[in-house]
């Protein structure tokens, strides 16, 4: 007999992964990608996988399609058992991959209706399904233009298009925005808010802290495979981190650091030449930074890349 | 067997929107190709068969040209093929990312592999329709055996293809298809009986090349086109039947080991 909460949990999650482990490699060389992560998206929601390169997100998503099998623990996609049942979830998914894979032969157009064969759909139905895929990613003037004539924001936006062919419940997105100018960036934020408005299931991996932010109800930080962090952007930063930050940069700034801002901070980084002085009440920083010479500074609220930073450290991952 | 890897391929009629696909991009060229179709072995046999076929007039009592014609068919299969399995399907897995593009839909690595090895496998008997009508006006081969030809073919066709997709699965790089071409399918070439009849190689080296594919194929095709009746057909098509079959299921493994481990 299962329990109104589990009846409710069964009800509401779209994807739900539980205690996953898959690691490459062999004896001296294993290396662990994925570490025992859980983790479930509410149908509606905009759930993020944030993590430094290499932290096992890309992983993870090719786990949750069932594009390869974990070595332990259980995944469940829009209510069917993968890897088992991988194929026929996907009928319910769309997907954007990280790097462009459209079909360089093929116009604009004839990318969306060949995409939606693969689904079983017979053609009348994605013709009649392309103007409205067009107009959504503002592609309609391109639609019967070749690939190589698209922008790198037209290509993601013409990926987008592609992934909604099969109208899914639940779409994937591996770093949306990578490789996109701030305009292109902010449409496809649009675009995704829309879809999130028409109750669409957003699973979002992304080392982009705004855009995160921006749109994640919830996210999860991940790191080395383990998920070290979870919930909403604002709930994460009032949790683990003060809620502002002073940025000190300049000559004078480091010994600054040392001889006054150590002693006024909550929490003092150092990064290169800049001075990170974490703190809930600015007030005194402030008041003793207009005297300093040879140092600027910049005063600001805690956002997500602190939160970031902190969780998973300033050493560079490659 | 427990392990997926090992896993016998599942076979389902969703590989027909993947092989349209590839029809698809063939069609946007097909101008281009069907002329390189006919070029190619016209020039070939016009070139050897009345240059080499002046100072050789006959091979077992057949005129060369017949002679060439009826075995270098079953090259160009071979070509055609192994061309596509490589270069192109490569391409398509390593390049341009088409087959995650298509693992992402509802689709999986088994529909991908079958779709390529029947898309490999028309296409070469595009060429060999081709050819045929090449030879046709050069007046060869208008038998009634013929028509049995093209599933012949189409068997071939497939066969070089599953082989070819073993070595799609284990290229780094297109200089890998390089040594397979030369090293490989050039060396048969000359083992098959294509330019010149198999019983003049050394014994012990005619006795090995009957395992070979492409002599197997053959030993089908040229009786048929030279208007007879071929010999050992269930030798040589359990040959070809155990390289494809074989050979695809081995490659299944190798690509599902790249790609879904």
């Amino acid at each position: 007999m299962l329990s109104v909460d589990a009846l409710a949990m069964n009800h509401t999650a779209i994807l739900s992964v539980e205690n996953l482990h898959k690691s490459y490699g062999k004896g001296q060389d294993k290396a662990s990608v994925v570490d025992g992560l859980s983790f479930s998206l509410r149908r509606g929601e905009c759930y993020g996988l944030l993590g430094p390169n290499g932290a096992g997100k890309t992983t993870t998503l090719r786990l949750c399609l069932g594009l390869t099998a974990p070595d332990a623990g259980s995944i469940t996609l829009v209510g069917k058992e993968v890897p088992l049942h991988a194929r026929k979830a996907r009928m319910r998914v769309g997907v954007v991959p990280q790097g462009d894979n459209l079909d360089p032969d093929f116009t604009v157009a004839e990318n969306l209706l060949v995409y939606g064969r693969y689904f079983g759909m017979d053609d009348a139905t994605i013709n009649a399904r392309i103007p409205a895929l067009l107009e959504f990613s503002n592609l309609t003037a391109k639609a019967k233009a070749r690939i190589g004539e698209l922008s790198g924001g037209m290509k993601r936006r013409l990926t987008l298009a592609r992934a909604l062919v099969n109208d899914p419940d639940l779409i994937f997105m591996d770093e949306p925005t990578t490789g996109l100018d701030p305009q292109a960036r902010h449409m496809i934020w649009e675009r995704l808010k829309s879809l999130l408005a028409q109750g669409k299931t957003i699973l979002l991996t992304t080392h982009f802290m705004d855009e995160a932010e921006r749109l994640c109800d919830r996210l999860a930080v991940i790191d080395h495979g383990k998920l070290i962090a979870e919930g909403s952007p604002r709930e994460l930063i009032a949790r683990h981190i003060e809620s502002e930050v002073v940025e000190v940069y300049g000559d004078n700034a480091l010994t600054w650091g040392e001889m006054e801002g150590r002693g006024k901070s909550a929490r003092l980084e150092i990064s290169g030449e800049t001075v990170f002085c974490y703190t809930n009440d600015a007030q005194s920083l402030l008041a003793g930074l207009q005297a300093v010479q040879g140092i600027r500074y910049l005063h600001r609220p805690a956002n997500l890349e602190d939160l970031f930073l902190k969780l998973t450290g300033r050493e560079m991952r490659d | 067997m427990t392990d997926p890897l090992y896993r016998l391929p599942e076979f389902s009629l969703r590989f027909v929107p993947i092989w349209r696909r590839n029809f698809m991009v063939w069609k946007k060229l097909a101008k281009a190709s069907v002329l390189g179709n006919i070029a190619d072995p016209l020039i070939t046999l016009i070139a050897f068969g009345y240059g080499l076929g002046g100072l050789l007039k006959s091979i077992d009592g057949i005129p060369y040209i017949h002679y060439l014609a009826s075995g270098s068919i079953c090259m160009s299969i071979m070509m055609a093929a192994s061309f596509e399995v490589l270069y192109s399907a490569f391409s398509r897995m390593h390049v341009q990312k088409t087959w995650e593009a298509l693992m992402n839909a509802p689709l999986s690595l088994d529909d991908v592999l079958l779709a390529e090895l029947l898309w490999a496998a028309t296409k070469s008997l595009f060429s060999g329709v081709a050819i045929l009508a090449v030879m046709f006006m050069l007046d060869i081969g208008l038998h009634p055996q013929t028509q049995l030809v093209l599933p012949l073919l189409f068997l071939i066709g497939m066969c070089f293809s599953a082989i070819g997709l073993i070595v799609n699965a284990l290229a780094r790089g297109y200089d890998f298809f390089t040594y397979y071409f030369t090293l490989v399918l050039t060396p048969m070439v000359f083992l098959s009986g294509v330019y010149y009849p198999v019983s003049q190689l050394p014994h012990w080296l005619e006795r090995l090349s009957q395992c070979l594919p492409l002599r197997a194929a053959v030993e089908l095709v040229r009786p048929l086109i030279l208007g007879g009746w071929p010999d050992r057909v269930v030798f040589n098509l359990a040959i070809l039947l155990i390289y494809c079959i074989g050979g695809f299921y081995i490659a299944v493994i190798l690509t599902r080991r790249r790609l879904l481990t």
